[in-house]
């Protein structure tokens, strides 16, 4: 049977995948629920801040080569990596403010249609400038050194440090998007905005501040789960469309434009996606021949969060935490 | 450097194009030139067009296209090539589910096609055609041999993954059929995967002594440095796609000391293969891999046939080729009945030179090794 401390260690890679899912999916449904807007390019804010975190560890690295080849390896001085996640931020930020006051802001009033249209053409805009700069070659980061290695966890389990320190600053950045959204005047201006938009425009709100403030925020989170994801798998142009895919079904089943409905429905995805690859293919193995058992339980583990939403769609049209439409 | 490499490989790219002649060949190349797999696209890509420039021959014309690793972007520009371009030979597929959607299609309308790298087995046995030759060799090989080694390492118990898509399953079919120890659990992971934490976590958990991976380019590349920081020490063993020269600098020193098969490696000891690193080298400032190795066979081969026959005569040009009637830069070339190589396969072992992490080869792995399906194959 299964080890406990295989189960416990796929529970924490289910979580660490799940706030950085998370991060994503906050600024997607705050801007769907506060301004009504489809964002297709919230997943290149995400490389966006990916390309900015590598790029200020080059500059201010000791040995790095932007450029195909010998293929990028990044030695990072101590201090590099933390200013690479500063940059992420900000650089996503700005982005994102940019793209809301330069194009955003004309299609509030249009149909979703309009919007995809132009957030997905902002996609090729984003991937091909990214492209041109960096080239088409993925770049690797390294960890810092003070996060790299392994902690024994109670129950013997050696699990990596970074990972760990991803989770804890996840749920960190939930707790702050919290008491943002529920306890500051900015969070009341955006809770009236996703009920009400007229009506707070109207009693004298800066609408347009708020939405520039919105947009930014949600660019923020998406760019800073670039950097902290992209520093331990691959830094490379369209890393964000399928990480996009993945938290459309995150606000779809947590219910759109709620904060607590992304990160339920984020975690749920997380954890539901790392242990239907775990247990799907062991659970074919019971009937089929290994080989066989290890591809069909594979195939089936990737469809898996998409049974996941479909079966919470029948059960509740809304979503987990959404208002019924 | 990168201007550099760029400006010579347009210049290549221009002495091709303005030169077509009548009675010339025009080959249509499509490959992997962005994302995780572009390494190995361009690789092959220079590979190929340095064969070219060094023959000094002006009636070879190419056309190269990106496939982006998607298999419905490869038939599109296939089907281009083939009707709008008017190509005669087609190459350059890295993946092996793109050959499978483009490579029947093409050769069904009197093309050909050689390939540089993929050779999946549904393509090797009952799927083989007259006008399909692998240049490189049929999928199973390196695995084969990778399994062999792992007999002869002592490992007796592995945990063994590979993507799930055709050439990953071929990967862990070869392994199993020569390695006689246990297999402690297969795994496929998803095309492109770039975050390993699951996988790595099973590999913990297991009692394997040794893990066996197929992860091609950027895959190999998140995979080792994943596997280096989860804390698991087990010896993992692979074919030569995970530890070649375009990725073992991103890798890092966690490749250090590993062992893994290949049909060439740039320390092999004939003349062509010396010249071919030394040229390769001059030409773009870096130190060739397999993929590029394979890019330069592929075009010989081309060459030593066109100088036989002309591939308007489709039953000539197929017996030139046959004959593979050149120099291969991995030694021996032969094509079995199915027109897959017949070749040696080494083993290799990730050492550090002059600062620079390569391989050298530590022993024979496989004599004149030939695959498993020709027997299926009737043409």
């Amino acid at each position: 049977m299964m080890p406990a401390t295989l189960i416990a260690e796929q529970v924490l890679n289910g979580l660490q995948f799940g706030v950085m899912l998370f991060l994503m999916s906050a600024g997607l449904t705050l801007v769907f629920g506060v301004m009504g807007l489809i964002n297709l390019a919230h997943g290149s804010l995400y490389m966006v801040g990916a390309f900015a975190c590598a790029a200020v560890v080059a500059a201010t690295g000791s040995s790095y080569w932007v450029g195909p080849f010998p293929s990028p390896g990044v030695v990072a001085p101590p201090g590099s990596f933390w200013l690479g996640l500063a940059a992420s931020l900000a650089a996503a930020a700005a982005a994102g403010a940019l793209v809301e006051v330069t194009l955003m802001r004309r299609l509030y009033q249009r149909g979703h249609l309009d919007q995809v249209l132009v957030t997905f053409a902002l996609i090729l805009v984003f991937s091909e400038g990214i492209r041109w700069i960096f080239g088409a070659f993925p770049l690797y980061l390294d960890i810092p050194p003070s996060l790299g290695g392994t902690v024994p966890l109670p129950g013997g389990l050696d699990y990596p440090l970074y990972r760990l320190v991803i989770i804890a600053a996840g749920l960190a950045v939930a707790a702050g998007l919290f008491q943002l959204v529920s306890r500051t005047r900015l969070g009341m201006r955006i809770r009236a905005g996703e009920s009400d938009r007229e009506m707070i425009a109207a009693i004298g709100v800066n609408i347009r501040a708020l939405y520039t403030a919105v947009f930014a925020l949600g660019a923020a989170l998406a760019g800073f789960a670039g950097a902290v994801i992209g520093s331990i798998t691959s830094v490379e142009v369209g890393m964000g469309e399928p990480v996009l895919i993945l938290a459309f079904v995150v606000i779809v089943i947590g219910g759109i434009g709620s904060i607590k409905g992304a990160l339920v429905g984020a975690i749920l995805v997380g954890v539901t996606d790392t242990m239907g690859r775990l247990l799907l293919p062991a659970l074919f193995a019971t009937f089929l021949e290994p080989a066989d058992a290890a591809a069909t339980g594979a195939s089936l583990a990737s469809m898996l969060i998409y049974l996941l939403m479909a079966l919470i769609l029948f059960f509740r049209p809304g979503g987990l935490f959404g208002k019924v439409a | 450097m990168r201007a550099l490499v760029t400006a010579g490989a347009a210049l290549v790219l221009c002495a091709a194009s303005v030169t077509a002649s009548a009675d010339g060949l025009k080959v249509g190349m499509i490959t992997t030139l962005s994302g995780g797999g572009s390494a190995l696209g361009v690789d092959v890509r220079d590979g190929f067009m340095l064969a070219l420039d060094q023959s000094g021959r002006t009636d070879i014309d190419v056309v190269i296209e990106d496939d982006q690793r998607k298999p419905e972007i490869a038939v599109q520009i296939a089907d281009k090539m083939v009707q709008s371009d008017n190509v005669d030979v087609l190459t350059g597929i890295i993946w092996s589910n793109l050959a499978i959607a483009v490579v029947p299609s093409v050769v069904r309308q009197g093309k050909f096609y050689l390939s540089p790298n993929a050779g999946p087995s549904k393509l090797a046995g009952e799927g083989c055609h007259e006008n399909y030759f692998n240049v490189a060799w049929q999928n199973d090989n390196l695995h084969e041999a990778a399994g062999g080694h792992a007999n002869d390492a002592g490992f007796a118990k592995s945990f063994i993954l590979a993507p799930n898509y055709p050439a990953g399953h071929d990967a862990l079919t070869g392994y199993k059929r020569f390695f006689t120890g246990e297999i402690a659990a297969e795994v496929y992971t998803e095309l492109g995967q770039t975050d390993y934490a699951a996988e790595i976590a099973q590999i913990r958990a297991s009692d394997a002594d040794s893990v066996f991976f197929f992860l091609p380019g950027g895959m190999g590349i998140s995979f080792m440095k994943q596997y280096a920081g989860s804390g698991v020490d087990l010896p993992v063993v692979g074919p030569a796609f995970s530890f070649d020269q375009g990725i073992l600098n991103a890798v890092g020193e966690a490749a250090l000391g590993v062992r893994n098969t290949s049909q060439w490696s740039k320390d092999l000891d004939n003349a062509a293969n010396q010249a071919f690193v030394a040229s390769f080298q001059e030409a773009y400032g870096r130190l060739p891999s397999l993929y590029a190795s394979q890019g330069f066979d592929t075009a010989n081969l081309l060459i030593s046939a066109l100088d036989k026959a002309d591939v308007s005569d489709a039953d000539a040009f197929r017996e030139a080729l046959r004959a593979a009637d050149f120099t291969s830069v991995r030694g021996d070339f032969m094509f079995g009945p199915n027109h897959h190589p017949v070749q040696d396969i080494y083993v290799r072992e990730v050492v550090m030179e002059d600062g620079v992490l390569t391989n050298r080869i530590v022993s024979l792995a496989l004599e004149d090794h030939a695959d498993a399906y020709a027997g299926e194959c009737s043409m």
